[in-house]
């Protein structure tokens, strides 16, 4: 097994996000049963006074790229090479997020090495590595074996507790230059969400359509049983890519992270990507014709009924119910 | 532009999902395909810069189910023209796809010409060995984006929107040739009449081009799939639907939500 383990440190707008914190945890775990070394490696604009916050890496290798406030992909790619070859590293760990989107792909393939994408959990067996994939939208699981650990890890948001990656120990710091790239992608600006009617991640309560919602039209039935609840309308995807929602809307990894008291879930099949957006909502029901779908495997409670045939009697049981108090 | 979309067909995840004897594929007796959804906003992304900057979409895809069916649909919908290289595309993991393409693209049948932008799904459902986007463009040695949401044709490059999380987005200027992997269009994509694609089926054709199969089909060591053992399930509501609207009433109420 591979002695050194590489953690791309993940971070928008000056701060590190949450993958970086799960990832770390991961790693220490490989590396607990491997005896390997873990070093975050922090690439970007000022991005060093992050470093502090990265103890549970052994050390910390920071490269400073003044160039763009988000680091290019070039750039990022060319650093991790780097610290690869000086580390003699086996193993990296990237955010499947979409800030850090495509970059492992690249990574291992520059390093001629297997990318296992959607990793959900890892284990050491035999000698090799054994990670856990959910594919086919979480139906179905995959385990792919890393003979010597060596490869290249996309992680999967959610899939490990950040806390077990959080430390208050001064991590050692080493600084890597960056290598001069080519820009053929220029980061231009950010640009913020237009401010929205409604913020979703301030709700209490949610009802949330998907595909089930089947038509525009019918939007506005959960409109209606949104205001019975005291509540807004949040959307899946492809509502939002129908154009019938704006994307203020939109939950999942695109989209809104939520935690509202009360999520319920109209025709929403509860793809990973979306459950990244919901998973800590205090009370999920979902409302899905289809027994099978995955958002039960998750969901407090189930109704496999069509959700356009439910939205009037349960508007019509919750005044009930507001009523009799 | 010279604008080339990548067309892929993945399981319908609406029907049952099975593993195979062999323990490494998908039962394929019940197996359903359809387009990757994200293709489809590829290909939608491709015939709007097509209608602004003018220019021709290829759709390409490799040998699948209902393959040809997704292909006279892009050409009924305006693509111009379509290949299909006679290769199992189910078979074959994300790297041997790409190295697929990059044959392709190295072939006179579909040249990278200064002003190409090739244009897979921005990711598909069974993208174990990553994204085809990204490989394919470190095979040709192309800049590329992924999660991309809007395409803007300027002075001979592309400003790309790319999605984050959020709903914030960041804005790139990216040199061309590239591969963009393409999230959603900026308009949802187009629906096309049932007689219009009959029609096409006897005017078009299909070219296919052949190519040398990849040596290795999998890049990734693959010990077994499986079906994930439910660790928590959702308590069932059943009967009437007024008598699950009361029941989730009294939940709602007992738990202080109404």
């Amino acid at each position: 097994m591979s002695a050194v383990i590489l953690v791309l440190a993940e971070h928008l707008k000056g701060a590190l996000t949450d993958i970086t914190f799960e990832m770390l945890g991961a790693a220490r775990q490989i590396a607990q049963a491997t005896q390997a070394q873990v070093y975050a490696v922090l690439i970007g604009n000022n991005v060093s006074g992050l470093a502090n916050q990265l103890g549970s890496a052994d050390a910390v290798l920071v490269a400073e790229d003044t160039t763009a406030d988000q680091p290019s992909a070039e750039v990022v790619l060319a650093v991790l090479q780097q610290a690869w070859t000086q580390k003699q590293a086996g193993l990296a760990l990237l955010g499947g997020t979409n800030v850090s989107f495509g970059l492992g792909a690249r990574l291992a393939a520059r390093l001629k090495l297997p990318l296992v994408n959607f990793c959900k959990a890892v284990r050491v067996q035999d000698g090799s590595l054994v990670c856990t994939s959910q594919l086919f939208g979480g139906k179905i699981l995959s385990d792919v074996r890393l003979p010597d650990g060596r490869g290249v890890l996309n992680i999967y948001p959610g899939s490990f507790p950040a806390e077990a990656g959080k430390s208050n120990r001064t991590p050692a710091i080493e600084r890597l230059t960056v290598p001069a790239a080519e820009p053929k992608v220029v980061f231009k600006q950010l640009i913020e969400p237009a401010a929205g009617d409604v913020d979703i991640t301030k709700q209490d309560v949610l009802v949330s359509v998907g595909r089930g919602i089947q038509t525009q039209d019918n939007i506005a039935l959960a409109e209606e049983l949104a205001q019975a609840l005291g509540g807004a309308v949040s959307a899946s995807r492809p509502v939002v890519d129908q154009g019938w929602l704006p994307m203020t809307r939109q939950v999942g990894k695109s989209g809104m992270t939520v935690k509202p008291k009360l999520y319920l879930a109209l025709g929403i099949s509860g793809a990973p990507e979306h459950w990244e957006g919901m998973r800590d909502s205090g009370l999920i029901i979902a409302v899905n014709t289809d027994p099978k779908a995955p958002i039960f495997d998750f969901a407090h409670y189930g109704v496999t009924v069509d959700c356009l045939e439910l939205i009037e009697p349960l508007k019509a049981a919750i005044e009930k119910k507001r009523a009799s108090k | 532009m010279n604008l080339y979309v990548l067309l892929k067909m993945v399981p319908d995840t609406v029907e049952e999902l099975n593993v195979a004897a062999d323990g490494k594929s998908l039962d394929s007796e019940f197996l359903r395909f359809k387009v990757n959804e994200t293709d489809e906003h590829a290909l939608e992304q491709a015939l709007l810069l097509k209608e602004k900057h003018g220019g021709k979409v290829t759709v390409v895809a490799l040998e699948a189910p209902e393959v040809d069916d997704v292909l006279y649909t892009a050409l009924a919908k305006g693509a111009d023209r379509a290949i299909k290289i006679p290769i199992d595309q189910v078979r074959l993991g994300t790297v041997a796809t790409a190295q697929t393409y990059a044959a392709l693209f190295a072939s006179p049948a579909a040249p990278i010409t200064p002003d190409t932008l090739v244009l897979p799904g921005s990711q598909a459902i069974d993208d174990l060995e990553g994204e085809l986007g990204a490989h394919l463009a470190e095979a040709l040695q192309l800049p590329y984006l992924g999660v991309v949401c809007g395409v803007k044709a300027v002075d001979g490059k592309v400003l790309v929107q790319k999605e984050f999380a959020g709903g914030l987005k960041a804005e790139f200027e990216v040199a061309l040739p590239a591969v963009l992997g393409i999230q959603s269009a900026e308009k949802p994509p187009r629906y096309v009449p049932v007689a219009k694609v009959r029609a096409v089926m006897k005017s078009a054709k299909i070219e296919s081009v052949e190519l040398d199969a990849p040596q290795q089909q999998q890049a990734v060591e693959l010990d077994r799939l499986y079906k994930p053992e439910v660790a928590g399930r959702a308590q069932m509501l059943e009967g009437s639907v007024e008598e699950i609207a009361d029941r989730l009433a009294d939940i709602l109420a007992e738990r202080g939500i109404i």
